[in-house]
This record gives structure tokens, C-alpha cells and sequence, in this order.
């Protein structure tokens, strides 16, 4: 992976910034040792490290605003992170970085049933938002996998999503409202607590910018009624594309289930070997679920059970009970744990029009017979998000390369069938240099014209995103 | 009046241009600015229609009643519910999916579904630097650099001129029915509104009418969709918490959500009317307060208090000074939506944005249209 050459003018300041910084900050929120350091040398890309010059700890907005000013006097680069669980490398550093982490932002500014928001600070995790009101009945919707750990600054930087958002929507279409530093110190409200604000859409392109254009520092984040309750179906069928029609016509019958999980036969035994679900033995199942009130859930499942009886499934399992409904997702919550005990993997993150779900795994076989290395396939089917892991073994000598090889004619075959390189990873360092595949340079222009705007130095995480050889004459 | 008939000669136009540009579709919502008309009706057409993706794609001159028709065959329909301006504006002409998607045109289901902007998964557009840009795609979950298909949702065709849009569309729910409660004051219906949203009954409709606007009593409102044997369930549910007076069902009640989604109750009448976004809670204390500052009005509160539709005298600036302050000062947006053309003339249509945001709004026109030929002035200055 190449990242910029850091700058020795840079790197020679670092004491000088240390103690600009720490002007303005407490002691311990401004870190230079080299140990501590490597807390922050990667997120969840593992694959690629790299200690940064020092990492801050701002505890507001103003200590934000603060930061960001004499980084931005200093000429120096940031990378801001929430959690650090980016599975892009957004939150990447360089060494001549300094890494902005919101951990010490994450308490709750306002909650409001009646206007159904709550507006947090984003350092705060995903699962602790829908915690600080799901005792009121409420819930907040996106529910990325790695809900227990990841921040909303994070979320709103990569415009994630989850298991749910076919019916609920990603993270965009969540976001009410935020409170966000520019590079260079300036404090912008965009949006509050109320539907479509005013002006540009400013809010839609911050969502998503990987931390390009802005540190969001305060969100105001839509809130739901939880539903009555919810069920799901588990389906088994002799093979991929049979499943793959089958949601097709689950979602052309005018059902709309909150979530459709699909499994291959290669993550199934993974998952039975390392959980133990009970899954069928069969060539692709899916887990389809429902919510509402009783009867609502049992109208709707009546009516996908009817449709799955046309596919000749192997087996239909609806749950009866709580405890049926944990065994069903029990597999699925598990996949990529198990795929973890067996071997190194790298998970991919492509969408595709649902339509051609058959051809793509058909070729994803191919492509596996080709490169020699296994491929198994857990992913939300309702709205075509991919996740083919890649199977290799990390310690093999060209097999990280192998598999970056093959990931990356997967993430080409999803652009070619009318899809897109990630559906809710984002782009980071990982698929920077495919972004060409994509988009012409005349689209890659007008994205990267935006963060002119917004950043004109281009000092907030700018070695990512756009090919390296795009953006290099903008990165000074 | 220029009408491209293809992108290229549309990007052609636009680089050969040496003055403004009016941008329009069907030319229904009666805020073309001056300068040369560009009409983008010539292209049009439905791309792609995979009814089992729930995905469209159209030129953006296509007419949504095109639109509308190919779905319904379906059984499939925008889930934003576009608003038809041409009763209240008095305009003749055929609403585009450009010019929807371009001013992000949402209706009552917006409280549920999401608005236009949430639902398009793709554009093209020709910048005003003549260059072809594509953003999003056609798959219902992109986060392939940024998003720019939101940026020019809304945009009003001021950073460029929508080509194309690809659309996520919903299937038709089986049944729908509104419960109606007659003569509620403004505050405890909108309490109650915001009550239904809190709970599980998924409304997708939650609107108040004063008594200027229905002719008779003022009127509550709260619709539900789904399948039959659902919606007879959440609307007993309903009934229950909040009372209802009246339960209509199928077309009695789709008539009802038109009126609404039209603000056809102002259509025919004099008077400026104005478009607040604002909270659900501060609607009636918003309204109180513009009473209280002397300004006649008469309200239809939709998405449970969150959009109050205004209809106030043509006299002075139509109350423009009072609405944004106090709109302001509550939370929230106002935008002028129809008035005589001295009015037009002296108040901008949209609220003003804080000094900060205006920076940014201007600095990114200046890129995408660094002539300032797109619409100039629409959303603010273009230097």
C-alpha cells in the first residue's frame, strides 16, 4: 500500500506541536511516546500499519476547534478516528499524522421522544445511542456489525449501514443534524433537530466523506418507535441462485421484511463447525425477518413461506419462540468469528442490482477455482451488499497478494453488472486505487472539488478516497 | 429556448453559453429565474426497470406521470409521494423527475419514508463547466466516494443539470385507511400527532388542517398503510390511544393525503404561501408567536407538526421578515413558495444560511459553476 512520503519539515516540528498542542489541551490528552503511539498505527485493516506522529484526545468541541486550528497553522496533516474499526483503513495514519480521536466526546446532549431525536456527541458507540433509549421504546436504526464498539463519528464518516437498513436506511438517511469543525478551526452547525435542511445538502455530502471535509463533533440522530416485536425465517435451498430468485420475488411480492440474510454452503459448515446452530445442510439458506405485532408478523410470514414453497426449499424454519429466534441469527451473528478460527480472511464489500446475484456467484466460483483460494459468502440479499470473505493463509508466502489480486476482480465484476466497489465499509486506502473502475475522471473531479471547499489545504486524511496519482497535485 | 436532446449537446450548451441559464423541467413550480430557458424535457425516457431490485432509472426530463404509470403496472410507486404544484401555483406543464429530484420535492409519507433525496440512488448532471458527471449508482447501498447525488438533491439545478436519476422505488401496501378527528385546537393535535409517531403503528401520514383551510373544522389527521389485516389493526390501536371521529378507507382516504401533499386547500385563493421546516414541537408556538407579530395566517401542519404550510396576505413582504426570524429563532427553514412578482422580486426564496454555511454554499458553486450561469441567484449569490 503507498502512502505519501512524510514530510521531514514536519516530522522535524513535533516537539513544537506537542507543546502548542498541549497549551490547549490536558497533558494526557496529547500523545507523542512512541509506545503509546501504536495504539494508533492501524483500525481494524490490519493489514496495514503505521505509527502516527502523536494522537490527541479532545474532550469538546472547542478543544476540537482548537486542535484543528494550529494543526492547520502548522501545515500538518490529520486523520480523525472514532473506534477505530474501519475495515477500509479510513482511520490509516501517516507518520507525519496526527491522529484527532473523539473517545472522550460521548455524552448525551438532548433527548426528545416527541421529536423523536437525540443529539450526541459522537465519540459515543452505535449500541449505546439505541441503549440510552430503548428503555423509553425507542431505537436508533443503522446497526453496523460492529455495533458494540464503533462510534458515531465513524458512522457518519463512512455512512454506515447494517443488517436492518432495508428497511430502516443507512446512516444518511438517519442524520438529522451535526456540529463539525473545519480543518481550519471554524465551528459550522448544519442541520438540528428537525426534516431536510436548509440550503445545499451539506449534511449528504458530509455523511460518507470519510472524514475528508470535517470533524463531526455533535450529531442529531433520528430515533424510532421499537416495533411490537419481530421474527425471523429461516430458508434452505439446493442452491445459490435459486435462493438468489427467491429474494427477488420476496421483495416483488410488496413484502418488506426488515432484513434478508444470505449464507453459502461454505460459510454454513464454517459457522456449524464454530457455533453449532442446527442450519440445514443445504447449498444457500436465508434468514428472513419480519416485524410488527403478532398477527402483523404472522400475515407477512405467511405470505414469504408461500413464496419459499416455490423454490423447493430444503427446509423452512419459522420460529416459535425468542429462543428459536436467537438460535436462527445464532449462525449468521457468528459467521465471521468461525471464518476467523479456520483462516486469515479478507471480506469484501461490493453491492450488486439483486437481479444478478446468480451470475455473480457463479463467477465468484470461477474466480475461486482461479486464484486457488476459497471464497464464502454471508451478506444482506435485500439490498444486493455483498460480503464474499476470501479465505487465505496470511504466514503463505503471495497470499495476501493473491487474495488483494482476486478481491479486487470481485469488486470489478460488482462495478461491471451495475454495482459499486463498497456498499458500507467505504473506500479508505483498501480500494483507493480501484476508484478508477468506477468513476471516469471527470466524476473523481467533481468529488474531489468538494473537498477543495471544504479543506482547501487538503490536511484531513487526504491519502484516501481518491487514487493517489488524482489527488497528488492537490496534496501539495 | 434551448431543449437538448441528448447529455453531449446539453454539455455543449452549457460550455457555449455566455450568460444565464434557466433551468427547467416541466416548468410547474413557477421559480424560473432569468436568463436563456434551457428545457430538459427532451430527455427523457425509463432506462431500466427491475421491479424485483426496486430500481428505476429515467432521463431527467421523463414525466412523472410516466413514472407513476410504469410503476402502478407494478404495483410499485415513489414512496416519497412528489407534491403536485400545479393547482397551487396555477401552472400548466408536466411535473419531471429532474425537477423533483433537483428541489428534493417530498410529500406526507416523507415522515416515514424518507424524502426524495433518500430514495435516489443515482444521478448524472452536466456541471456548469460542461463536464458529465456521474455519482451513486443504481444498487441500495453505495458508499463509493462521496455523495454527491444528495448535494444535487436540492441544489435546484444551481451546481449542475440533472440528466438522469435512479430511483429506489416501494411496492403499493395493500391497504390504507386515516382516521379523522374534527375540531382538535393546533397545540393538542399536534401533541397528539407526535404521540402516534412514538408508536410502533408505523403512521406514515400525520397532518393538521385549520378550519381556513378545510372551510369547515379544523381537522386531524393519521394515516396508515399496510397489509388489511395490519392496518385494521393499528387503526383500532390508534383509535384507542387517540380518539377518531371518522375511519375512511382505500380512495377516501388517498383523496385526502393528494389534498395535502398538493396544499390544494390554497390553491385558487390569494395570499403568499410559505413552506417552514421546523420541529413537530415548536409549530404551534411558532404559529402563536407569528400571530402575536400581526400576521394573518392559515395553517396546514404536515409530518406531524415538522412542515407547516402558510398561506398569509400579499401585502408588505407577505410577512418575510417575522417567518425567518421567528422561523429562526424556533429551528428550522422557510421558504417562500408562491407570490406576486413584486414580492418574488424583494424576498429571497430560500431562508438565509449562517454566514459560515453561506461560505461554503458559495465556495462550492464557484466550483461547479464558476461562470455563475446555472440558475444564478436562485440559492444565493454565485461571487
Amino acid at each position: 500500500m503507498q502512502m505519501p512520503v512524510p514530510d521531514p519539515r514536519i516530522l522535524s516540528q513535533k516537539d513544537a506541536l506537542a507543546a502548542a498542542l498541549r497549551k490547549v489541551l490536558p497533558a494526557d490528552a496529547v500523545i507523542t511516546d512512541p509506545v503509546e503511539t501504536r495504539a494508533y498505527e492501524c483500525d481494524a485493516l490490519t493489514a496495514y500499519r503505521c505509527p502516527p506522529l502523536m494522537a490527541v484526545l479532545p474532550a469538546s468541541t472547542k478543544e476540537v476547534s482548537d486542535v484543528l486550528r494550529i494543526c492547520h497553522d502548522f501545515g500538518v496533516p490529520v486523520v480523525p478516528r472514532g473506534a477505530g474499526t474501519s475495515l477500509a483503513g479510513g482511520a490509516l495514519p501517516t507518520q507525519d499524522a496526527v491522529i484527532l480521536g473523539v473517545a472522550r466526546m460521548n455524552a448525551v446532549l438532548e433527548r426528545n421522544y416527541e421529536d423523536r431525536f437525540i443529539r450526541v456527541q459522537t465519540g459515543m458507540t452505535n449500541l449505546r445511542v439505541t441503549g440510552e433509549v430503548e428503555g423509553d421504546g425507542f431505537f436508533y436504526a443503522p446497526d453496523p456489525s460492529s455495533q458494540l464498539a464503533c462510534a458515531i463519528a465513524g458512522n457518519i464518516a463512512m455512512n454506515s449501514g447494517g443488517a436492518h437498513c432495508l428497511k430502516y436506511g443507512v446512516t444518511t438517511n438517519n442524520l438529522l443534524g451535526v456540529t463539525m469543525v473545519m480543518m481550519d478551526g471554524e465551528v459550522v452547525e448544519i442541520g438540528g433537530p428537525y426534516l431536510d435542511a436548509g440550503g445545499l445538502d451539506l449534511l449528504g455530502v458530509i455523511c460518507g466523506s470519510e472524514g475528508q471535509l470535517g470533524v463531526v463533533t455533535e450529531a442529531t440522530l433520528r430515533i424510532l418507535p421499537k416495533p411490537e416485536g419481530a421474527r425471523p425465517v429461516l430458508i434452505g435451498f439446493v442452491s445459490n441462485e435459486i435462493a438468489g430468485a427467491c429474494v427477488r420475488d420476496i421483495i416483488e411480492a410488496g413484502v418488506l421484511p426488515v432484513a434478508i440474510e444470505f449464507m453459502d454452503r461454505p460459510c454454513i459448515e464454517a459457522t456449524e463447525a464454530f457455533a453449532g446452530a442446527g442450519y440445514p445442510d443445504c447449498e444457500a439458506l436465508l434468514i428472513v425477518e419480519v416485524e410488527g405485532a403478532p398477527a402483523e408478523i404472522d400475515e407477512q410470514l405467511t405470505v414469504i413461506k408461500g413464496i419459499a414453497e416455490r423454490h423447493n426449499p430444503v427446509e423452512i424454519r419459522e420460529s416459535g419462540s425468542a429462543d428459536e429466534s436467537a438460535r436462527i441469527w445464532l449462525g449468521r451473528k457468528s459467521a465471521f468469528g468461525a471464518m476467523g478460527q479456520i483462516n486469515d480472511y479478507m471480506c469484501l464489500d461490493g453491492t450488486i442490482p439483486v437481479s444478478e446475484l446468480p451470475t455473480v456467484l457463479r463467477r465468484m466460483t470461477e474466480l475461486s477455482e482461479e486464484y486457488g483460494l476459497k471464497v464464502a459468502n454471508v451478506f444482506h440479499a435485500g439490498d444486493g451488499n455483498l460480503h464474499p470473505l476470501i479465505l487465505f493463509n496470511a504466514n503463505g508466502e503471495g497470499q495476501l497478494e493473491t487474495c488483494e489480486a482476486m478481491g479486487a476482480e470481485i469488486l470489478k465484476l460488482c462495478v461491471e453488472v451495475g454495482g459499486c466497489l463498497t456498499g458500507e465499509h467505504g473506500v479508505g486506502v483498501e480500494k483507493r486505487d480501484l476508484m478508477s473502475h468506477q468513476y471516469d475522471p471527470a466524476d473523481l473531479e467533481a468529488q474531489m472539488a468538494v473537498k477543495d471547499v471544504f479543506d482547501p489545504k487538503w490536511l484531513l486524511n487526504a491519502a484516501k478516497v481518491f487514487p493517489l496519482a488524482s489527488s497528488d497535485t492537490r496534496r501539495g | 429556448m434551448a431543449r437538448p436532446e441528448t447529455e453531449t449537446e446539453l454539455a455543449e450548451l452549457i460550455l457555449g453559453a455566455n450568460g444565464p441559464l434557466s433551468i427547467r423541467g416541466g416548468g410547474t413550480r413557477g421559480i424560473a429565474t432569468d436568463g436563456e430557458p434551457v428545457d430538459t424535457t427532451a430527455l427523457h425516457g425509463i432506462r431500466l426497470y427491475e421491479p424485483g431490485a426496486l430500481t428505476l432509472v429515467a432521463g431527467a426530463g421523463t414525466p412523472l406521470a410516466d413514472i407513476d404509470t410504469v410503476l402502478a403496472e407494478k404495483g410499485q410507486r415513489l414512496a416519497f409521494e412528489p407534491m403536485d404544484h400545479r393547482a397551487l401555483m396555477t401552472t400548466a406543464g408536466e411535473p419531471t423527475i429532474g425537477g423533483i429530484a433537483a428541489a428534493n420535492i417530498s410529500g406526507p409519507r416523507r415522515l416515514q419514508a424518507g424524502a426524495a433525496r433518500d430514495h435516489m440512488l443515482g444521478v448524472r448532471f452536466v456541471s456548469g463547466t460542461g463536464d458529465i458527471v456521474k455519482n451513486g449508482g443504481r444498487v441500495m447501498k453505495n458508499v463509493t466516494g462521496y455523495d454527491l447525488v444528495k448535494l444535487m438533491a436540492g441544489a435546484h439545478g444551481t451546481l449542475g443539470v440533472l440528466t438522469e436519476v435512479s430511483l429506489k422505488v416501494q411496492a403499493i401496501p395493500e391497504a390504507e385507511a386515516t382516521l379523522i378527528l374534527r375540531d382538535q385546537p393546533m397545540s393538542d393535535a399536534i401533541a397528539d400527532l407526535t404521540r402516534a409517531m412514538g408508536t410502533p403503528y408505523d403512521v406514515s401520514g400525520a397532518a393538521w388542517l385549520s378550519s381556513g383551510a378545510t372551510r369547515g373544522p379544523c381537522e386531524r389527521r393519521i394515516r396508515i398503510e399496510g397489509m388489511a389485516g395490519s392496518v385494521a389493526y393499528r387503526a383500532a390501536k390508534l383509535s384507542d390511544l387517540l380518539g377518531a371521529d371518522t375511519v375512511v378507507e382505500e380512495d377516501d382516504s388517498a383523496i385526502l393525503w393528494r389534498e395535502i401533499r398538493d396544499v390544494t386547500p390554497f390553491a385558487n385563493r390569494d395570499g403568499a404561501v410559505w413552506r417552514i421546516s421546523t420541529r413537530p414541537t415548536a409549530a404551534a408556538t411558532l404559529c402563536d408567536a407569528l400571530k402575536a407579530g400581526g400576521l394573518d395566517i392559515t395553517t396546514i401542519a404536515d409530518w406531524s407538526g415538522g412542515l407547516l404550510w402558510l398561506l398569509t396576505p400579499e401585502t408588505g413582504d407577505a410577512g418575510a421578515a417575522l417567518i425567518r426570524a421567528e422561523t429562526a429563532r424556533h429551528g428550522g427553514h422557510a421558504t417562500l413558495i408562491r407570490a406576486n412578482s413584486a414580492i418574488r422580486a424583494s424576498v429571497p426564496t430560500f431562508q438565509p444560511l449562517s454566514p459560515a454555511l453561506d461560505r461554503i454554499a458559495t465556495g462550492l458553486r464557484r466550483k461547479f459553476d464558476p461562470r455563475g450561469i446555472l440558475n444564478p441567484g436562485l440559492m444565493g449569490p454565485t461571487t
